[in-house]
């Protein structure tokens, strides 16, 4: 066997992790800044996934995946979010997407196979929650399930579809029936192939532009053994929530790695040029390290949290659970955003370039959507309601 | 200029040793004839600047810096990668 055989031997589903991330986080690398410039999906990275069975590696063992734990995952989401922003994100909504559908099939038997399929095809989930109408608020539909014998037609206006046009699988949130309440809702599986996507907004953001959000107008045609038997209520408290606030902020600590070894790179050259003194920037630095640290923490914590818990329903949707993963949401978004202006405070003009090897440009700019995807204002709202009720921690 | 003696001239600007680098044989503690772990930054930064090279690290230990062979070979196990 030849190095490059044993090393295409591991970059495979099965194969050690570590060694696939990094090799998805190369070829994201390599595209991150074209992916950028041109605010198109970062395919080549995907495709790197893909083909390294990390894409269905959260499906579990007897379903045909890996099992992968969450503590995995965020591993390679950080792995992702340090080579490019928009691939991480990717990853982490796409995973977010798996679980929510594999965690809660009750005993559905086409889900199963369906899920087989995610495992065996790698099989790219994107989603849509929000609509317009409501506000914002994802615990809330207006669209809902029009069911007809066993066919099943769903016409939802989205806002934003992140890489919808680009997904195998939309979960697609709605009411039950016309007739249900805009909180009973259940979530629709459904196939790329059956569903019409007319795009109603484009996507020429500050950062993030890989993400591919557009917004659409969302017309589906399914089967009723396509709506996930769980109530969207559970999903989003013990699956959706945790998940996928967990992977984004394994993103953003990814983000906040890559600046900072951009900031350490940058204070290191000054050194080297004046050696014996202390270089200005030297102390933020520390600061920096600091805070990094404190994220890396957040990350450990919470996804080491989920995997102890990850069965245990009352823990898992126990009011101060939900706030914890409210506050992880918050802490570490801000987090980023304040630990990538450090470090463009410390590499100075050099990093305020969009070129030069200490550009801290597009990783500037994609931090700044932390904050804003899922507004930290409206969850901090919810959170104000939830310690009203929260007895104790 | 050989490697050991880009790493003598090194010693002899950084290193604060009570003797003269030419007069260190290369097995010789470096940290026993004077060099505090303060100078043996100095002659980290001072070495990856005149050799072009960053050390990673896991080489950044007390025993990498303690002789002159021992930062020698670390040099040359990173050259090494590269080529």
């Amino acid at each position: 066997m030849t190095v490059t055989e044993v090393i295409q031997d591991q970059l495979v589903a099965g194969g050690p992790v570590a060694a696939r991330a990094a090799f998805a986080a190369d070829v994201a690398a390599r595209f991150a800044a074209e992916v950028d410039a041109d605010a198109r999906f970062p395919v080549e990275a995907v495709t790197a996934l893909r083909s390294t069975g990390l894409l269905g590696a959260s499906v579990p063992v007897e379903l045909g995946g890996e099992g992968l734990t969450l503590t995995e995952l965020a591993h390679v989401a950080s792995v992702l979010g340090a080579a490019c922003s928009s691939t991480g994100m990717v990853f982490a909504m796409h995973h977010s997407q798996v679980l929510s559908l594999t965690r809660h099939l009750a005993d559905s038997a086409p889900l199963a196979e369906l899920v087989r399929r995610i495992a065996g095809e790698q099989l790219l989930l994107a989603s849509a929650t929000t609509e317009i109408g409501i506000g914002g608020d994802v615990r809330s539909s207006t669209c809902f399930v029009d069911l007809r014998g066993d066919e099943v037609t769903l016409v939802k206006n989205a806002p934003v579809i992140s890489y919808g046009s680009e997904a195998d699988l939309i979960l697609v949130t709605a009411r039950r029936t016309a007739d249900s309440l805009p909180g009973d809702q259940v979530l629709l599986v459904c196939d790329r192939e059956r569903t019409l996507l007319e795009a109603t907004g484009t996507w020429d953001t500050m950062g993030l532009r890989g993400t591919s959000s557009f917004g659409y107008q969302l017309s589906a045609t399914t089967t009723s053994d396509r709506i996930v038997p769980e109530p969207y209520e559970a999903i989003s408290s013990e699956t959706m929530l945790p998940v996928s606030h967990t992977l984004w902020a394994a993103v953003w600590l990814g983000m906040s790695r890559a600046a900072v070894d951009t900031a350490r790179r940058y204070i290191r050259a000054a050194a080297r040029r004046s050696i014996g003194s202390i270089p200005q920037g030297a102390n933020t630095l520390v600061g920096l390290i600091a805070e990094l640290e404190g994220l890396e923490s957040l990350v450990a914590s919470a996804s080491s949290r989920f995997d102890a818990i990850q069965d245990d329903r009352d823990a898992l949707g126990a009011v101060g659970f939900t706030l914890s993963m409210n506050n992880l949401k918050v802490t570490s978004s801000t987090l980023v955003a304040t630990i990538v202006a450090g470090a463009l405070n410390i590499t100075g003009i050099s990093g305020f370039r969009n070129d030069g090897q200490y550009s801290v440009a597009r990783v500037f700019r994609d931090a700044q959507g932390a904050a804003l995807m899922v507004h930290n204002d409206r969850i901090t709202a919810n959170s104000a309601q939830l310690i009203l009720v929260q007895k104790g921690s | 200029m050989s490697t050991e003696e880009i790493i003598r001239e090194v010693l002899d600007t950084h290193a604060k040793l009570r003797v003269a680098a030419s007069s260190v044989a290369p097995d010789d503690d470096l940290y026993a004839a004077g060099m505090t772990s303060h100078a043996s930054v100095n002659v980290m930064l001072a070495i990856e600047d005149a050799l072009g090279v960053e050390f990673p690290d896991e080489l950044l230990t007390k025993n990498t810096f303690c002789s002159i062979s021992g930062i020698e070979a670390a040099v040359n196990s990173l050259t090494e990668v590269r080529a």
